[in-house]
């Protein structure tokens, strides 16, 4: 009898073949294609439980299965294999459970799509795409998947192609994730040069054999790629542009599941990052400086889903510090990740479902006192930012204090920094959140003025869109301390990035630590209280501040991509043409012309006088006389 | 299986289909289409009988035949394929049917000669089922000529307003590099009948001399040179803009598909073997050469306001990785470098005709007369976006594969070098995403807003014929980046006794 | 006698030849100062037939003769031809095939 871990590419090839048979079933698929979609991410699902408890029940806790050989000349070879073991099980499970929510809280969000099944089937692309990435057993597999989501992504940001920014977008977003993936690819070409595979196994038992400087330079690529695709610094600026998509794309894509497959791919190359310090730290470094360039331009957006886009980047960072602090902080970053998808999938459903009720607007000046009329929304929403913040005992707590503790107890001048880093960085997200949790649903109904009394009272969306929402506000809620309790997700954790140690000498105190994260907290609160409890002005306020003007325009990172990038790739462009019209092309043309123009002069010489050709022939022989004389009277 | 004349018969159908055309009388002519596709459909089963009769672990060349052609010169009219010349076969059985089909309309009576073209296209199949499938090198060298001057028709009478232009330009190019090949040619017999007492041109006769390093480097850059041009690597690659630009489109689907991969299988089946030494003396320069036309190829491409000279521009970079390949000298790299002239002759095929069906509709290849177009054409954006997606080698089209091989590959030796290269597939995602952003994204341009325009009217979703035309592309576009390893298998014997050849005569 | 001064003879009935074939007009004038050349050619050969003593030059002599009647014939038919078309004996006035 075979058991489900016989048959993982199951989990796979449901939302693959769902997606192939909404694209190629065309307009006949559209009444029935988002149920099929959904079916199928709800079988995926029930198989992912089920392969979790078997897993369970298994004492070694890792299954692998070889499906074919996909590449195999000389030493290289290369399977499509699947690998199952704790860390996939646990992604599977987000990815297919938070995926399912998502999925059924589109058929209501894109009810009025005409397109509805073709975004069915790009998710559905999408969630087989995920789960190729985490289910992989070696990097090649893994890089496929990779990119997989990549095109997904570029799918859905571009899902409302007719409209400008969404194309550019969407382009923006894949060409900045493939900057990662030449990361990624050359991370894979150096462990086959070096180790003469690309298998997790083989890599990771080779690891002790690589030199400290080509460990590093893996490490550093992973980052690389790593960076592309969670948007981290310094190739975030994506990320917020990709926003343009459908909300619940940005939940699922942007928030939840893609943009941690970063995070994923650290901790599953843990052993390399482990042989390195120096990598680690450029981890910890990227982690901490996104965490704070992410809050700080939270802080300036008025756009609902640019701020939780930036916040998104900003809990990325956070997952990135831990996944660089190694050890057990390992497991922090992936429980951090699961609560967030948790967290952030509400905070982004909620923002739809406002923006569903205010006709797409998506300006939270334009908001205000929705929670009376959207009083489910506001509950899952303000559940969601609770548990961002990092209240106790919602699940941003468990998940975000431990992080800054071990940040705290890295040693020497780093530690300091980055624990510094973090805790500013938990007041920061406690103050851009209360902004908006409080310019959204409380204070004056600014909307109803702004649209001068025409827009119809926003109304509550239907139950297809808000129970999702009110589930995942439950994971927000009980995830953390569920994962947290007895150090669960640690030790299920175990058999991938080590045991998780028994007692810590703490450099601070735990309380210590605790009171003051949530001092910071309180401190964000209080201050973004005070100032938007009133209202804010329709337009940006004027100020001369720098921080904030810098902020505004996400701290100049899309003005230096356009100088560095774009400038100066469009002005390498326009010489290379000149060079290959008027150079390359034009010598040849040239030539051309040189031989054209002397045989047009030589050509005169035939003047049909055949006295003159006479003479040429008399000068000729004459000529040839003289040289043979020459020769032979010398 | 060795007493089918395969090869004879794959050159001779074609011919014998064009003579059928000859005999047409002039008012049924239309009768052309269907011959030429028939005779099409019949070397694409012949070459398919050829892929399932395939051994793996056979002889070097196999369905091997041979025949008197010149004995005073050494010469014999010898057939067979290596696995590296049975894909490039199994590569032309299965595009010519495809291209008869896209062009069926492309030759219409009153405006040119229709039995004149599809004949043309019949000689072209031909000559280059002749040029893969020769194992001598005198009779490669035929091929490798007179398979201009169908082209040179093909181009100069069905192309576009500047068709002249190209077509001598075309014709020029190729033959600057045959006659320097011709040159080396001779030089190779007479080497040859210095050292085995008698002439020959045999191929298998001559991987046997012992050529001194210096003459070998002479020899290699004759043959190198027309290799290049043909491919082509840059500088030598303005023609091919330019003759791919004013070819009909089915014309530039044989040329850049097909025909151009004579250039890089010549580099790999004769330049490697043949002049081992002078091969690893030049290989940095190509190396180099090649990584410089994958980034020169991708910006330009972006530069480029017509869509067919920039698809013609991207297989400039696309050939830079090929070069890359073959001359990196690894088994890894030299099989990915076989798998990309396939593939790559699939995915530009597909994107070739794709934009022939968005030229049909706008009688227009600038890409400023295009916008938005994925709303009245969703199933050809689809299309068009798979054929995209392959020629940035997205992992799942068949371009991955063999770009990761020849990238993996050649990533030991030539670490700079290959990480130049890898930085090329951001450029691919460039130009094939703005080309797709430029001519499907956005807004509808102001021309085609207007519903019951005529400019609207004229565009239409895909049509029967073009279903036809386009699905077998896909789906082995699909295929092939699921699973190559069946085409892995037959390439890379024939590319490890190329590399073993290599490394006898280099003497290294 | 010298047989050297039937070869200044014939040089100098040859450079008659070809000075009236560079300067003269009339296509009957430039044919008979070819015969010339070619009858000056014959005196040569014979003359180093006789030298040499043997016939070679003597031999090649009347294949020169054999091949100047041919010439005439059609040289002559080509100048009636034109004259026919043309009124005019002068070779200036046949003049078109130029570039």
């Amino acid at each position: 009898m075979s058991s489900i871990l016989d048959v993982l590419w199951l989990l796979i090839a449901l939302p693959l073949g769902s997606a192939v048979v909404l694209l190629l079933a065309g307009r006949r698929a559209d009444r029935w294609g988002h149920y099929l979609g959904c079916a199928t991410v709800a079988a995926s699902f029930v198989l992912g439980v089920l392969a979790f408890l078997a897993l369970q029940a298994r004492t070694d806790r890792s299954v692998e299965e070889t499906l074919f050989r996909f590449l195999g000349v000389g030493s290289l070879k290369v399977d499509i294999g699947l690998l199952y073991d704790p860390l996939s099980a646990v992604f599977v499970l987000l990815i297919t459970g938070v995926g399912l929510l998502i999925h059924v809280y589109s058929i209501g969000y894109m009810a009025h799509d005409s397109a509805r099944r073709r975004f069915f089937a790009y998710l559905n692309l999408f969630v087989a795409a995920m789960l190729l990435l985490v289910l992989a057993n070696n990097f090649v597999v893994v890089y496929i998947g990779w990119e997989g989501v990549g095109l997904a992504s570029y799918l859905l940001i571009a899902f409302w192609y007719y409209k400008p920014a969404a194309a550019s977008a969407a382009k923006k977003a894949f060409l900045m994730n493939r900057v990662g993936d030449v990361g990624l690819a050359l991370a894979i070409f150096l462990m086959f040069a070096n180790l003469g595979t690309t298998s997790y196994s083989g890599v990771f038992a080779g690891v002790g054999n690589l030199s400290s400087v080509t460990a590093t330079t893996v490490g550093i690529l992973l980052l690389l790629g790593a960076c592309g695709k969670s948007g981290q610094f310094p190739l975030q600026a994506w990320l917020p542009d990709a926003m343009e998509g459908p909300t619940p794309v940005s939940a699922l894509i942007h928030a939840a599941t893609m943009v941690t497959a970063g995070v994923y791919l650290i901790v599953r190359a843990s052993p390399i990052f482990n042989a390195s310090p120096t990598a680690q730290l450029m981890v910890c470094i990227v982690g901490a400086v996104t965490l704070l360039i992410g809050c700080i331009i939270g802080c300036a957006k008025d756009d609902i889903k640019r701020v939780l886009a930036y916040s998104t980047m900003s809990q990325i960072g956070y997952m990135f510090l831990a996944a660089g602090l190694g050890g057990p902080a390992y497991a922090l970053a992936i429980l951090h990740l699961l609560t967030h998808g948790f967290f952030k999938a509400g905070l982004f459903l909620g923002a739809g479902s406002v923006m569903h009720g205010m006709k797409d607007q998506t300006d939270i000046r334009r908001f205000g006192g929705l929670a009376r009329v959207m009083p489910a929304t506001a509950i899952t929403f303000g559940l969601g930012y609770l548990a961002i913040i990092g209240l106790p005992p919602l699940s941003g707590f468990f998940s975000k204090d431990p992080i800054i503790q071990h940040a705290f107890d890295r040693p020497g001048w780093s530690g300091w920094a980055f624990g510094g880093a973090a805790l500013l960085g938990a007041g920061l997200t406690a103050f851009y959140m209360t902004r908006l949790m409080v310019l959204t649903f409380f204070g004056r109904r600014r909307w109803a003025a702004a649209s001068g009394g025409q827009l119809p009272e926003p109304k509550e969306s239907p139950w297809v869109m808000t129970a999702p929402m009110g589930a995942l506000a439950v994971g927000s809620v009980a995830a953390g301390f569920l994962l947290s309790n007895a150090d669960a997700l640690s030790n299920w954790l175990a058999p991938v990035v080590g045991a998780p140690v028994e007692s810590v000498a703490h450099k601070l105190e735990p309380l210590t630590v605790t009171w003051s994260v949530l001092g910071a907290v309180m401190l964000g609160v209080v201050i973004a209280a005070a100032m938007f409890a009133r209202g804010t002005a329709r337009s940006e306020p004027v100020t001369a501040n720098p921080i904030v003007l810098a902020a505004r325009r996400n701290l100049y990172a899309d003005v230096i991509n356009e100088a560095v990038f774009v400038r100066l790739g469009a002005w390498a462009m326009r010489v290379l043409v000149f060079v290959d019209s008027r150079g390359v092309d034009g010598t040849i043309n040239g030539l051309a012309a040189v031989c054209g123009g002397t045989s047009a002069r030589l050509r005169r010489l035939q003047t049909g006088f055949v006295r003159s050709y006479s003479l040429t022939m008399l000068v000729g022989v004459v000529a040839v006389i003289l040289a043979f004389s020459l020769a032979v009277f010398r | 299986m060795a007493h089918v004349p395969l090869f004879s018969l794959l050159i001779a159908v074609p011919l014998l289909g064009v003579a059928l055309i000859a005999l047409l009388p002039r008012r049924a002519e239309q009768l052309a289409k269907p011959i030429a596709l028939g005779a099409a459909l019949v070397v694409f089963s012949g070459t398919v009988a050829m892929w399932f009769g395939w051994r793996t672990d056979g002889p070097r060349f196999q369905y091997p035949e041979s025949y008197t052609w010149i004995p005073q010169f050494g010469s014999a009219f010898t057939l067979g394929a290596d696995g590296i010349a049975a894909v490039m076969v199994a590569l032309v059985g299965v595009l010519v049917p495809i291209v008869v089909l896209a062009s069926w309309h492309d030759a219409e009576p009153g405006k040119h000669s229709v039995r004149a073209f599809f004949a043309l296209v019949l000689v072209l199949e031909s000559f280059m089922l002749g040029v893969f499938a020769a194992t001598d090198v005198l009779v490669f060298y035929v091929f490798f000529e007179v398979m201009l001057v169908p082209m040179y028709f093909l181009i100069s009478s069905y192309g576009g307003p500047r068709r002249q232009y190209a077509a001598v330009k075309f014709f020029l190019y190729s033959l600057v590099g045959g006659l320097l090949m011709l040159a080396s040619v001779i030089g190779l017999y007479a080497i040859s009948s210095n050292q085995l007492g008698k002439g020959t041109f045999s191929f298998e006769a001559l991987l046997s001399l012992h050529i001194d390093p210096v003459t070998q480097r002479w020899l290699f850059l004759g043959f190198f040179i027309a290799f290049a041009i043909k491919a082509p690597l840059i500088p030598f690659h303005t023609w091919l803009p330019d003759a791919s630009a004013q070819a009909p489109i089915g014309v530039s689907v044989l040329l850049v598909g097909a025909l151009d991969k004579v250039g890089t299988y010549g580099m790999l089946r004769y330049c490697l073997p043949l002049f081992g030494s002078a091969a690893y003396d030049f290989a940095p320069w190509i190396i180099g050469l090649s990584v410089a036309g994958i980034l020169y190829g991708a910006i330009l491409a972006v530069g480029q306001s017509d869509m067919k000279r920039l698809v013609a521009y991207t297989s400039i970079a696309h050939f830079g990785f090929i070069a890359l390949g073959v001359f990196a000298f690894t088994a890894q790299a030299g099989t990915g470098a076989v798998l990309y002239m396939v593939n790559h002759g699939l995915s530009v095929g597909a994107l070739f005709l794709v934009v022939g069906f968005l030229i049909s509709r706008r009688n227009s290849s600038l890409i400023s007369d295009f916008g938005g177009m994925a709303r009245l054409m969703p199933w050809i954006a689809g299309v068009f976006l798979i054929a995209g997606l392959s020629a940035l080698s997205l992992p799942g089209t068949n371009s991955f594969a063999s770009e990761f091989l020849i990238l993996i590959g050649a990533f030991g030796a030539h670490k700079a070098a290959t990480i130049v290269a890898t930085v090329g597939i951001i450029f691919a995602a460039l130009f094939v995403l703005w080309l797709y952003q430029q001519t499907m994204h956005g807004p509808l341009i102001p021309e085609l807003a207007v519903t019951d325009s005529p400019a609207r009217l004229a565009v239409r979703d895909i049509t029967r014929r073009e279903v036809a035309v386009i699905s077998p592309l896909i789906g082995l576009i699909l295929l092939l980046g699921v699973y190559p390893q069946p085409v892995i298998d037959v390439i890379n014997p024939a590319v490890d006794r190329t590399l073993a050849d290599l490394h006898i005569s280099s003497g290294r | 006698m010298s047989p050297t001064y039937y070869l200044i003879l014939a040089a100098a009935l040859f450079t008659i030849g070809a000075v009236g074939v560079l300067v003269r007009r009339n296509a009957i004038v430039v044919f008979m100062c070819v015969e010339l050349m070619l009858n000056a050619l014959n005196l040569t050969l014979v003359t180093f037939s006789r030298i040499n003593g043997t016939l070679d030059g003597q031999v090649m002599a009347f294949f020169v003769m054999v091949v100047a009647a041919a010439e005439v014939v059609i040289g002559l038919a080509i100048i009636m031809a034109i004259f026919r078309s043309r009124s005019s004996t002068s070779v200036d006035d046949a003049n078109i095939l130029k570039y």
